[in-house]
């Protein structure tokens, strides 16, 4: 073939004129062999230019590579549009209907009671408290006589307290979390700020608003100059954390053999005053009976049940959804994420 | 304790503003909780009359007793009503409510026709007027004429409060008691009614019935007084039967009705005798001479010789403190009376009422402590109204012992603001201490002796004073402030744990539950349990007999709740429990008794503390369904034994430790398909398939599976050096192995996994093959090897794998397969 200024131009044109032509992915396809490749005209004119003389080298080379560029660039706006077409048509043809569900993981759920824990012992550890955990199965000494309920006090009466056969092992289920209180106390010197949760046994019968098997939460603070504002302040903070900011407490003077003064704890929510738990300041006999002194040492203490919490914070009417394991029920309060 | 504000008023100046809201509050803020305030005669309306019946003619013809009386109701002309009661007679005086009246529950009355006559009002009982639950017949009166107001005779209108009464309050349980709180948190007068009452009438001699206490540590002082001439026809007069009823006691005759209300006035509990009864004289001993008694509710008790009794010189007369006995009871024909006022120790009641299961009035009192000086005055105030009310003469009075000295408290009064938290001036803590009745010497600024009057026993150290003075502070006085201490605190490793995997399962599809660790025989035998996990704590008082063992394993509450579960209509379970399990019965220690005054000595606690059984912490779950559903994608697949060791498996590597899986067979899981878990060679997990008797005892869908993991068991993994992560190219290679049947598949890879070097980056089982025909399984395995610091080549890598094999089949006769 020779070459001339006018056989590029042909060749140019016909091979746009067969790209812009192909309708299809595989038309341009059979288009680029013919045009775009090795073995098309203008390819094959390029490997004529070693034969050629230096200045016609330089004037035919500038004219295929022209060529060659405006054929590139059609063959690449024409695959554009040719895949952006399939592209469409194909992705349409894909379409599902994303509603329906997935083949997820079945749904699961912490109880409320761990999610209510945590979040009460996350509490407490940012003021520095320790979370103090003890055995369900418990010394009578530790669930009793150490807080000040010798062996006659009416609680310790099988009507309210679980003892395990033989009566002279003095194993009881612990009546609170107190004696978790106390073991800190015998391991620890003061200060002591720890936060014990638990569960706790005490012989009522199942019925909407009472179980014999439930769970607590104390705290006790020991240290140089602790006073009854600081179990008050916090209490008020403790509250407002759990049953949001416009929460108030009020004490009421009570009786606890461990506390001397002891006072009920009620908050007001959703316009009634609830009773929450009990709470003083410890009882000087608790804390000799622990090695404290009770002339350096002050503290105070106080106590929860968290059902009862949780039933007032989420309006759970019947303890029976609390204690009876049905899965919809930790289902319904998922994993605690926030 | 329920009482009347109109008796309340009697001792306490109530300001007339204050409502009754006010009046719970004041209550309330010295330490009394109000149950409940019952407003009587607030939804009654007049006119209701004093009536005296005429006539009683009989309506024929009707099923039940129907009767038309004629009343005289202070007018000119008889009212005739018509009336289905029968406890009155012609003269009697009667309640009658006119028409326009409107009656408790919106009942009007109205003139209207019935039974063939007009009936024009109502004669009401008890019940009808709201004045208490009795509706055995209407109300036969002995005071008022006819035409009477009845609502003002009857003191109808009257606001009844319920106050609970804390243990350590024994005081408060009477209207003197109550009246000086309320007095003293309105800072309003206040008399006390013991002090109203003269006892210098009343002369000790011999002429009564005499009274000696032989057990000195039973009683501190005690008073008889002897009555004659009594008239036991007299009947009680209304301002008595109201306040007793009102205070939701019930009016038995005038001798009974004259000592409750002494008790509900001052606090006092007292006995009456019939005197003629009683043979010699009254004795407080114990219960050492006789094997039974009947009380006076008819019941034969079994004596035990700690009760404590108040006998005459031949027999026990009354269960002391807690009930009279039947023998020595007042009946319509008494007409002498020995009137008992105790001080009886509380303990010995406490002791005496548990006993024989019996709480009352007075029980309830003595075990709270009463207030020794009331017993002459009480007895006293008592003898006085039977002589006015029931025309008897009082014979002679005895007494024993005394009312013991109260302990002298050292105070320094700068401790109540140091234990409050706010400042409290000297003058308000000696204010307030004088309030409740404590006497004050000061000795200096900073010591008083405080000597707490004769009814606070309870106040005994100087909290107890600081109790006092923030009580009728008002402790909601105190500004709430932050403790100023320093302290730090993380969870501990097995808190974190418990949160993670807990987390971790819930994430995964399981709901957690708390069930009760209480177990029954029954579910040990199903579930084979044997050894330690048959080794139960027996309750020595369980709640049902059902349930008497403390678990030893979460296993038996988990399958009771899946049951519960799917019994519920639910088509899958998955739910997980984290809890405690009480093992290891024979360690029971037997602690002798620790005294509380001091701290244990380092042995003594050790040997409490030994004494408390491990109680390992468990995590297990029960598993029935799927882990993957049948939908629209087709079909699902079971979770099966081989999940559930997953999950075991899975929970051991959240915690960094390594587990390893050895086949098992323990009861209650299928004994081909449980897997034992070991961490450092010892046991810490099972799981698998349950047994299929097990199963279908519990009426269980087959193949549902459990897994079990000793959280508490498994070692804390200290943090580990992190490994480099390396970026060259990897190559793995495939080999397929034959192995006897019996051989694990986790040896296998165990072998392989030693002999290919420590360029092996990891190792995957990809296929088993168990139908070879010879008893061999085919085991396929993916090894990827890596090196740092360069691509490895084909056969750098092929040159491990021979290795790897060599060891396999070194060590379980591995072959490859062709």
């Amino acid at each position: 073939m020779s070459l001339s200024a006018q056989s590029i131009e042909d060749a140019k044109a016909l091979a746009l004129a067969a790209i812009e032509s192909a309708d299809s992915l595989e038309a341009l396809k059979v288009a680029k062999l013919a045009h775009v490749g090795d073995k098309s005209p203008i390819a094959r004119a390029n490997q004529h230019l070693g034969t050629l003389t230096p200045d016609e080298r330089a004037n035919f080379g500038k004219i295929i590579g022209q060529a060659k560029n405006i054929v590139a660039a059609a063959f690449e706006a024409r695959t554009r549009i040719l895949e952006s077409e399939r592209d469409s048509r194909v992705l349409v043809e894909e379409r599902v209907d994303v509603s329906i569900p997935a083949r997820r993981t079945p749904k699961g759920g912490l109880h409320p009671l761990t999610i209510l824990t945590n979040e009460i012992c996350d509490l407490f550890l940012g003021m520095g408290y320790r979370v103090a955990e003890g055995p369900e199965l418990e010394a009578e000494w530790l669930n009793f006589d150490a807080l000040n309920l010798p062996a006659d006090h009416p609680a310790r009466t099988m009507q309210d307290t679980f003892f395990v056969e033989p009566l002279d092992s003095h194993l009881v289920l612990r009546t609170h979390t107190s004696p978790v209180q106390v073991r800190t106390m015998l391991e620890q010197e003061p200060p002591i700020y720890v936060i014990c949760p638990g569960r706790t046994y005490r012989a009522d019968e199942l019925d909407a608003t009472h179980t014999p098997v439930f769970s607590q939460v104390e705290g006790l603070v020991i240290d140089k100059g602790i006073t009854m504002a600081d179990l008050k302040g916090t209490l008020d903070h403790f509250a407002r954390s759990i049953f949001g900011p416009e929460v108030k407490t009020r004490l009421r003077s009570s009786f606890f053999p461990f506390t001397e003064p002891s006072a009920e704890v009620d908050f007001y929510f959703n316009g009634r005053w609830i009773e929450w738990g009990g709470c003083g300041m410890v009882n000087p006999k608790v804390l000799v009976a622990c090695g404290i002194d009770p002339d350096v040492y002050s503290g105070f203490a106080f106590g929860m049940g968290l059902e009862r919490t949780l039933m007032v914070r989420h309006g759970i009417t019947d303890m029976h959804d609390i204690v009876e394991g049905d899965q919809r029920f930790s289902q319904s309060f998922g994993s605690g994420v926030q | 304790m329920k009482i009347p504000l109109s008796w309340l008023r009697e001792f306490v100046e109530i300001p007339a503003d204050l409502s009754l809201a006010d009046i719970e509050e004041a209550f309330v803020a010295v330490g009394f909780e109000v149950e409940g305030i019952e407003e009587q005669g607030s939804d009654l309306t007049g006119p209701l009359v004093v009536a005296k019946v005429l006539s009683i003619e009989l309506v024929e013809g009707q099923k039940k007793s129907i009767r038309y009386v004629g009343l005289d109701c202070g007018e000119a002309e008889v009212r005739f009503v018509i009336c289905g009661a029968t406890n009155f007679a012609v003269g009697d005086l009667v309640v009658a409510s006119l028409p326009g009246a409107v009656l408790p529950g919106g009942f009007e009355i109205a003139a209207r026709e019935t039974y063939g006559h007009t009936s024009n009002g109502m004669i009401c009982s008890a019940r009808e007027l709201g004045l208490g639950e009795d509706h055995t017949g209407i109300i036969v009166l002995n005071e008022g004429a006819p035409g009477d107001d009845a609502i003002a005779l009857l003191q109808i209108n009257d606001a009844i409060f319920d106050i609970a009464v804390n243990p350590d309050r024994g005081y408060a349980l009477s209207v003197r008691g109550l009246a000086r709180e309320l007095a003293a948190s309105l800072r309003v007068s206040y008399r006390d009614p013991a002090q109203l009452i003269a006892t210098d009438g009343f002369a000790i001699n011999q002429s009564g019935i005499q009274v000696a206490i032989d057990d000195p540590t039973a009683a501190s002082i005690i008073y008889i007084r002897t009555l004659q001439g009594f008239n036991p026809a007299a009947p009680s007069p209304l301002w008595i039967r109201r306040r007793i009823e009102k205070s939701g006691m019930r009016s038995i005759s005038l001798a009974v009705d004259v000592t409750n209300y002494v008790m509900l006035e001052l606090g006092q509990p007292l006995h009456a005798f019939d005197a003629a009864k009683i043979k010699g004289s009254i004795h407080i001993r114990r219960a050492d001479r006789e094997n039974e008694f009947k009380t006076l509710d008819g019941q034969m008790r079994k004596l035990s010789p700690i009760n404590l009794v108040v006998a005459d010189d031949a027999r026990a007369l009354a269960l002391a403190g807690t009930m009279g006995g039947l023998d020595s009871e007042v009946t319509e024909s008494t007409t002498s009376l020995a009137i008992e006022a105790a001080r009886f120790d509380p303990l010995a009641i406490a002791k005496n009422s548990r006993f024989h299961r019996l709480s009352s009035e007075a029980s309830r009192r003595f075990e709270r402590a009463v207030d020794p000086a009331l017993a002459a005055i009480a007895s006293a105030r008592a003898t006085q109204l039977l002589m006015e009310l029931g025309g008897a003469s009082h014979i002679g009075s005895a007494t024993a012992g005394a009312i013991p000295a109260m302990t002298v408290i050292s105070f320094d009064p700068q401790y109540v603001s140091r234990l409050l938290g706010i400042a409290v001036p000297h003058e308000t803590v000696s204010a307030n201490l004088q309030l409740v009745g404590c006497t004050i010497s000061k000795q200096s600024s900073d010591l008083w002796l405080v000597t707490p009057p004769t009814w606070r026993s309870d106040l005994l150290t100087p909290s107890d004073l600081v109790e006092e003075v923030g009580r009728i502070i008002g402790l909601n006085s105190i500004e709430g402030t932050l403790p100023q201490g320093r302290s730090c605190a993380t969870l501990s490793p097995l808190q974190y744990r418990k949160r993670g995997v807990a987390q971790y399962l819930a994430n995964l599809g399981f709901s957690e539950v708390y069930n009760y660790p209480f177990v029954n025989q029954e579910m040990v035998e199903i579930l084979g349990f044997t050894g330690a996990r048959a080794a139960s704590f027996k309750l020595a008082n369980p709640m049902s007999d059902q349930a008497p063992l403390l678990r030893t394993h979460l296993l038996p509450g988990l399958l009771e709740t899946a049951k519960r579960n799917l019994g519920r209509g639910a088509k899958e379970c998955a739910i997980f429990e984290i809890g405690s399990v009480f093992r290891d019965v024979t360690k029971l220690a037997h602690v002798s008794p620790v005294p509380t005054t001091s701290r244990p000595s380092a042995e003594t606690i050790a040997e409490i503390y030994a004494s408390v059984p491990p109680q390992p912490l468990f995590v297990g779950s029960v598993v029935v369904g799927s882990l993957d559903r049948d939908g629209w994608w087709g079909k699902g697949r079971a979770f099966d034994w081989s999940d559930a060791t997953q999950m075991a498996l899975s929970i051991i590597e959240l915690t960094g430790n390594t587990g390893v899986i050895v086949q098992s067979d323990l009861a209650p899981w299928h004994p081909g398909r449980c897997a034992e878990i070991q961490v450092a060679g010892k046991a810490v997990a099972h799981a698998g398939e349950l047994h299929p008797r097990v199963l279908e005892a519990l009426g269980l869908p087959p193949r549902s599976c459990a897994f079990a993991v000793i959280l508490s068991e498994l070692p804390v993994v200290p943090s580990k050096s992190a490994k480099p992560i390396y970026t060259m190219p990897a190559a793995t290679q495939d080999v397929s192995l034959m192995v006897d049947g019996s051989i694990p598949a986790s040896k296998v890879e165990a072998a392989l996994v030693a002999g290919a070097g420590s360029l092996l980056e990891s190792i995957t089982l990809f296929d088993r093959y168990e139908d070879l025909g010879d008893g061999r399984v085919s085991l396929a395995f993916t090894l990827t090897f890596r090196a740092h610091d360069r691509t490895l080549t084909a056969d750098e890598v092929s040159g491990y794998r021979e290795l790897a094999v060599a060891s396999a089949t070194k060590e379980c006769g591995a072959i490859v397969r062709a």
